[in-house]
């Protein structure tokens, strides 16, 4: 079987900066990566590019065995087969929560009001927000508009999902219940790639764990591995640096 | 975004920072009113008193602020009125709706919506260097004196055409201010889950960036109301027109003042909404960031 997600000799540079250096990645199916290293390591940009909201310079992005990043390919089919969270929610603040959470199933897979508000509603529930369904945005918690943004991405059934560093934004206390969300997900075999700076819970979580330093993979393997035997001299550092700080 | 009058008391007033029934901050701002009300009032008293008593007043008067002139003016002067209204009406409204195309294909994004995106710019371009004045005379008496079959003729036409043309090209720039001035991760959210270019600005920006703009779009409400009158050049009988009409009549100018009133009837009351709109706009934004 095909590898749901394949990163091979991905290059990024923004101007003359290079923020992704020769990548390469397999997830496989209902894997769980973690991707960790610190700020500008290139995280957030790799998971742009598996979106296809950011283009990459060379290499090649295969999902389920076939190349997103050929020419003719139509960014908008790919992005309905996977969903992404960005840490700052980017709720729509003009819309309330359903209608954040309906809008893609709505118009771009023309999915009936009244069904896509059921399924809708059905997700609010499953992860205890069924009160806030006409609420805006604005008047959300933090960590409730971050589940709304989860569940907005959930609403168009992908079969994998990407985490942009989705709880670097709140407040501490809210940190677990977005995690709790993202657990869920992986109970239901979700495919998940998870850039964050929470370390106890990718060492939880993750079935692959990626340190990254300046654009590179530098090590990668099972999170045991990773957190109590790194091979390599930065990655010892960086983790030095988190378990200083009580981050782990 | 929609119903948050409940907010609203965090914006001002003494609910958030004193006490409910703060009775000091109420006195002082009675007393501030009456303080405001009496200087005016001073105010208006001298400066009257000045101008009537000044030696010009008398002919001042004759020639603008005749009363028996104004009551034989001011009907024609109302019926062109009504005609300026019934323009502005019309002209805006297409404004609207074909600025918000214009400023829509400005914003696509990629290599290749170029030459939607450079004809959009060329338009802008080209129709904010020309005088309004100007294009309406090149519209008004230039199209219809080329007698091509099915072309209206109509002066009227034309005129308000070129009003269009030219109030689209500074509308569709607010509009584009209002796209860009929302996140880009908007933008990149609403890509995200599918929604095409298109799309993402029909449900995602253009809603918010409307919000962002209204006041500068009620600016140019004002700045149209006044400019319909600018048709008359083409000899189309509104407001001013009429006035003018008059004047060469009688050589007395009280029917230019008659259409001065009747423009400030309608532009101070949308100036005075305007700032009312801005401001509680602008309270509401604060209470959000609290």
């Amino acid at each position: 079987m095909k590898p749901k997600l394949e990163l091979r000799g991905v290059w990024k540079a923004f101007d003359d900066k290079e923020v992704l250096r020769e990548v390469d990645l397999v997830v496989d199916h209902h894997e769980v990566v973690c991707l960790i290293g610190s700020s500008g390591s290139g995280k957030s940009t790799m998971l742009k590019c598996i979106n296809l909201l950011v283009s990459i310079d060379d290499g090649t992005i295969l999902l389920d065995g076939a190349d997103i990043t050929a020419p003719g390919v139509n960014p908008n089919q790919v992005r309905e087969e996977m969903g992404i969270v960005f840490q700052a929610f980017n709720l729509f603040p003009h819309m309330n929560v359903i209608d954040n959470i309906t809008l893609s199933p709505r118009k771009v897979h023309g999915v009936a009001r009244a069904e896509a508000e059921e399924k809708g509603k059905d997700l609010l529930e499953r992860f205890g927000l069924s009160d806030k369904v006409v609420e805006y945005p604005d008047r959300l918690s933090g960590g409730e508009q971050q589940r709304v943004a989860v569940i907005r991405a959930l609403a168009t059934e992908p079969d994998l999902m990407l985490f942009d560093e989705v709880t670097s934004a709140l407040d501490p206390e809210l940190v677990a219940e977005v995690l709790d969300v993202i657990r869920g997900l992986k109970d239901d075999g979700m495919t998940m790639v998870i850039a964050t700076h929470e370390m106890g819970f990718a060492r939880d979580v993750a079935d692959q764990v990626c340190f990254l330093d300046q654009g590179r993979i530098l090590e990668h393997g099972q999170p045991r591995q990773i957190f109590s035997t790194p091979q390599e001299a930065r990655t010892q550092q960086f983790l030095q640096r988190i378990i200083d700080a009580g981050r782990l | 975004m929609s119903d948050r009058s409940s907010l609203d008391e965090f914006g001002g007033g003494p609910g958030l920072f004193g006490p409910p029934h703060a009775p000091r901050g109420r006195e002082e701002g009675t007393r501030a009113a009456l303080i405001a009300f009496v200087s005016t009032i001073i105010f208006l008293v001298v400066a009257l008193w000045a101008i009537l008593s000044s030696d010009a007043w008398p002919a001042v008067q004759r020639q603008f602020f005749n009363w028996d002139h104004f009551v034989e003016v001011f009907p024609d002067v109302l019926g062109g009125f009504w005609l300026d209204v019934k323009m502005f009406l019309f002209a805006e409204i297409v404004i609207l709706a074909f600025s918000l195309l214009i400023a829509m294909i400005r914003s696509l994004r990629g290599p290749a919506f170029f030459p939607l995106r450079a004809l959009a710019i060329i338009f802008i371009d080209l129709i904010r260097g020309i005088p309004v004045i100007l294009l309406i005379l090149l519209l008004g008496f230039g199209v219809p004196a080329l007698q091509l079959p099915g072309v209206p003729k109509s002066a009227l036409f034309w005129g308000l055409t070129a009003l269009i043309i030219s109030y689209s090209a500074y509308t569709a720039e607010v509009y584009r201010a209002g796209i860009e001035s929302v996140h880009e991760s908007q933008r990149m959210s609403a890509r995200s889950l599918g929604l095409t270019q298109g799309q993402a600005l029909r449900y995602v920006l253009v809603p918010q960036a409307i919000r962002n703009v209204i006041p500068a779009l009620l600016n140019g409400f004002v700045s149209l109301q006044k400019d319909v009158a600018l048709v008359l050049i083409l000899g189309i009988r509104e407001a001013v027109r009429e006035a003018d009409i008059y004047a060469a009549k009688t050589f007395n100018y009280t029917g230019y003042i008659a259409a001065a009133l009747l423009f400030l009837a309608v532009s101070v009351p949308v100036a005075r909404f305007t700032d009312w709109y801005t401001e509680r706009d602008r309270r509401k934004k604060q209470s959000v960031g609290t």
